[in-house]
Order: structure tokens, then C-alpha cells, then sequence
């Protein structure tokens, strides 16, 4: 298969991880979840850096962000499929 | 993926750095040999006296306490072949603190790493308590006070024993040992979303492999499992083991987090390097940390910082802090002799006597920083390499690493000798 732009670890995620560098606005990705070598298709509504997460549905705010089949935080502000997900919009719910 | 792409990278680099007005002459790519050994099923390491197997062959100039570099430090100048370990603390400390600072000490001369020590400190009780500590291995050691005798009569001393320790050092020689005879630690540092999905499974996969071929194996970093502490606990051997476990994670967590902590952790936990590298939350951190233990593999019981494993082969949590250079100071005090570092952005921590093999599969940092990578997996994000290969890549390095190699963190010159400090001194 040709290089994914984005990985998922389990199909639960709602968020993936970029993985190529310079990844603009408007490209059409290819994501792969890990876990079992499936692809997907989402399309990037920002520019995103390699290693930053784009999300995979839309999120409200409030709801918990799920990796690695997991809760790694909750949206501070909602979130539309295909946009950069980071500290801006995402919270830990620990410290 | 070859040696030969290790130069390839080299290459790249030196042409990038053409363009900021470094010259770099043309060199002929030399090509490393590979193990003989197909089944990297042994290594040629140091047997000590107490039979523990080590990788490298140091002697040792260890201050007890801050006064004493100097001394220390004279003498390593003095004497060629030998190497001083400066640290910040040994003065007033007491209690818990105080138990830590001659456990990593100690454990630093015990190491296998280490032929020969001489403890230098500034008075004589302390050291010696070092000295017998370390005496216990049956390896040469010797401690010098300074007070009555002064700087210079404590160098001069130390010196004429520092030379016959070299040259006896210098005469040892390396035999095959089996490979379960290696003891392997883990720690990662700036750490991004890429490490989580390549670098820690590659040394998670290289335990699952080499945990039941009889190795000891450590990992630790407390701060870090928040967020994955449930999944951690349940990588226990027994329910008790778990049960102690959450105990030691939760006290961390009420003892230390909640009584110091000022607003959040959140920047410090993810640290700026992390972020910068994609890294969201603590969960999504430690969850990409508690990779680095694979799947199958469960821990046998919990050390204190810097405490030897006494349970035989298997993995081990140690309680450390999540700092690279003070973890990686106690996984070495508690007589690991290779380690295998996971990062994503690019740490470039080292350690004086545990030789620390870099693995990266961030692309960025693998073309940015290269001199500092041992082990690119950036193919795993590519799909180009599973996970599985990694883990044979690192094995294979380990292997190279513990016959003789040096890392790229010990070819720079890196030694980063943290102390722990528990609390502030009387």
C-alpha cells in the first residue's frame, strides 16, 4: 500500500496522528488504523505538523477523546472532522 | 534497513550543512560488521567477580559528595582511561533522601559496567560506607578524605592507585556470554505522538521477545503512567504486585503531585517538547510510554529507586522520576548495562557507565539530528517496516551495542549523572 498521512491505533479513535511532514489544508488522506491494517479516507481541513492529530468525526465540546482505544482528554471547544486537534481544543482530565 | 543508510544520513546532514559555511571533506563510507552470531543468541562482555556480565570496562573516579569533584576530576585528568562522575549533591542530606543518594552511588561502583573504583569524598566515614558497599562485589575499590590531607596530597594519592587500577583494567578481556545474561532498561524522553506508535513498540516487541529468554528488564517513570495506570496495573505478575503498585503510584500522586503542584502539570506533564511534537494530554503520553513493555510481558515486582533486582530474570517496575537523565541514572545504579531509549523530538541524554541506544521513528528528527539516532524506525510510519522487524533492529543493535559499539549519546560525549533528590537537605 502507498504511505499513509495519518495512523490510528484502534478503530474507537476519534482522533489520528499525522504522520508526513507539511501537510497541507485540503489534502484528500489516507489514514491506516494499526491495530488491524485497515485504511480509511479524511480530508484535512488545516495545515497540520507531522506527529499533530487531525479528528476523525466531529466532537462536541465536552466529550472525551479517544487513542490508542483509550480516554486521553476531553474537547474544550468543539471540533470538526478533519481539523487539528491539540492543546487549544483538548484538556487533560487530570491535572 | 542497513548500516550503510546510517552514512547515507551523515552524508545528507553534511550537505545541509554546507549551506551555513561548515566545510565537511568527502570521507569513504566505512561499513560496520554485523554480529557473526546469526541468532544473537550471546554477547562479549566483562564477567566480573561477583559473575555479573558487563559491556563496558570503566575505573571509576566517584565523588561522595560536591565538594569532591574537584579532587575527582583532577585525578581522571591526571590518569588516562579513567572517568569522574561530577554530581550536585552528598552534603546534609538525611532520612529517605539520604538512603537514595548511597543506593545510587554504590550502585554506580557495583555496576558491572565499572572495573575499578576510587571513592573520593570529603571526609572519611561517608566514603567509606561507599568503599564496603561497593567492596561487596569483590571488584578493586579504595576511598580517599580529604579533610586532614587537602586537595592536592587526596589527588596525588588517589592518582598512583588510579594508574595501576587502569592498567590492571586495561588487561581484561572479553568472553562470550549468553544473551540472557544481559540486564536491559527503558526509559523514553521527549516523547511525541511518533514514539507511541513506533519507537516504544519496537522495545516493547524486543521484550516480549527477550524477557523469556531470561534478561532483566526495567521500567519506571511513576508521573508517567497517569493516564494509563489501570492498564499498568494489570501488567503485574500477581494481584498482590499490582495492589503495591497502584499504592506506590497513588502516594506519588497525593504525596508529591498534589502537595507541591502549583495550578496544573500541564507545563510540565507534557513537557513543551512534547507538545511541540503533537502530544496532547498526560493520558495520551503515558499511554504511548506503556508501550515500551509489548504485550505479553508482565512485571515481577517493584525496586526503589536505584534498589538491584534480587528476584531473578523478568521484568522490573523501578519508582524513578519521568526526568530522563535522573531515571536513566537510577536504572544504571541499579545495574542495568544497556539501555534503550525511545524518543520522538530528540533527546540526547547519555550516561557515564550505561551506554544508551537512541531509537527514533520521527522522519523529522531522524534527518534533523542524525549523529544522535543509533536505530531509525521511521519506516514503521511508512508501513514500510512492522513492528516485529523493528524489534529484531533493536535486538541486533543491543547485541552490537553490549559487544562493543559505541552508542551515538557515548561517541558525543554524553554523560549525564543526575542524582535523585528526594527533598532539600537539613
Amino acid at each position: 500500500m502507498s504511505s499513509p498521512h495519518c495512523l490510528a491505533h484502534d478503530h474507537k479513535d476519534t482522533v489520528a496522528v499525522v504522520v508526513v511532514e507539511r501537510l497541507k489544508a485540503g489534502t484528500d488522506m489516507l489514514g491506516v488504523v494499526t491495530h488491524d491494517n485497515s485504511d480509511f479516507r479524511v480530508r484535512a481541513q488545516q495545515d497540520i505538523p507531522i506527529g499533530h492529530k487531525v479528528a476523525l468525526k466531529d466532537i462536541k465540546a465536552g466529550e472525551t477523546i479517544w487513542k490508542y482505544g483509550q480516554d486521553i482528554g476531553k474537547a474544550i471547544a468543539p471540533i470538526k472532522k478533519g481539523e487539528h486537534v491539540h492543546v487549544h481544543n483538548v484538556k487533560t482530565k487530570r491535572w | 534497513m542497513s548500516i550503510v543508510a546510517d552514512f547515507t544520513r551523515v552524508h545528507r546532514k553534511l550537505a545541509a550543512v554546507k549551506g551555513r559555511k561548515i566545510e565537511a571533506p568527502p570521507f569513504k563510507t566505512p561499513v560496520a560488521r554485523r554480529p557473526s552470531n546469526s541468532k544473537l543468541d550471546w554477547f562479549m562482555g566483562y564477567r566480573r567477580e561477583n559473575d555479573r556480565v558487563g559491556v563496558r570496562n570503566h575505573v571509576l573516579l566517584l565523588p561522595l559528595d560536591d565538594l569532591s569533584n574537584a579532587a575527582c576530576e583532577a585525578v581522571a585528568n591526571n590518569i588516562k582511561g579513567t572517568l569522574a562522575i561530577p554530581h550536585a549533591y552528598g552534603r546534609l542530606q538525611f532520612g529517605e533522601d539520604l538512603e537514595v543518594h548511597f543506593r545510587t552511588l554504590i550502585g554506580t561502583g557495583a555496576n558491572p559496567n565499572v572495573a575499578a573504583v576510587i571513592v573520593i569524598g570529603i571526609e572519611e566515614g561517608w566514603t567509606r560506607r561507599v568503599v564496603d558497599g561497593i567492596a561487596v562485589t569483590g571488584k578493586p575499590v579504595v576511598g580517599f578524605g580529604i579533610e586532614t590531607h587537602g586537595d592536592i596530597s587526596t589527588i596525588a594519592r588517589a592518582s598512583y592507585v588510579a594508574k595501576e587500577y587502569v592498567q590492571w583494567a586495561s588487561e581484561l578481556t572479553r568472553e562470550k556470554c549468553p544473551l540472557s545474561e544481559l540486564w536491559v532498561s527503558t526509559k523514553c524522553g521527549e516523547s511525541d505522538t511518533t514514539t507511541g506508535l513506533s519507537s516504544c513498540p519496537t522495545v516493547g516487541n524486543m521484550y516480549d521477545k527477550l524477557i523469556p529468554r531470561g534478561i532483566h528488564g526495567v521500567f519506571g517513570e511513576t508521573s508517567e503512567i497517569t493516564g494509563a495506570e489501570h492498564l499498568c496495573q494489570a501488567r503485574a505478575a500477581t494481584e498482590e504486585v499490582g495492589k503495591r503498585w497502584f499504592d506506590m503510584w497513588k502516594a506519588y500522586q497525593d504525596d508529591v503531585i498534589e502537595a507541591h503542584k502549583t495550578d496544573d502539570l500541564s507545563d510540565s506533564q507534557p513537557t513543551k517538547g512534547n507538545i511541540a511534537g503533537g502530544l496532547t494530554t498526560i493520558e495520551e503520553k503515558a499511554l504511548g510510554n506503556l508501550e515500551k513493555i509489548g504485550r505479553e510481558c508482565k512485571f515481577i515486582e517493584i525496586l526503589e529507586p536505584a534498589q538491584t533486582p534480587s528476584k531473578g530474570p523478568g521484568l522490573y517496575y523501578m519508582d524513578t522520576s519521568s526526568a530522563a537523565a535522573e531515571c536513566v541514572t537510577l536504572m544504571a545504579a541499579g545495574g542495568f548495562v544497556v539501555h534503550t531509549f525511545p524518543t520522538g523530538q530528540g533527546n540526547v541524554i547519555g550516561n557515564p557507565i550505561l551506554p544508551v541506544i537512541k531509537i527514533s521513528g520521527n522522519p523529522k528528527t531522524v534527518r534533523t539530528m542524525p549523529e544522535h539516532i543509533d536505530l531509525d524506525v521511521s519506516g514503521i510510519l511508512k508501513r514500510t517496516l512492522t513492528i516485529p522487524e523493528a524489534g529484531d533492529e533493536l535486538i541486533s543493535m543491543i547485541v552490537r551495542t553490549a559487544n562493543g559499539r559505541l552508542t551515538a549519546a557515548e561517541a558525543l560525549g554524553h554523560r549525564e549523572f543526575s542524582m535523585t533528590k528526594l527533598y532539600r537537605s537539613a
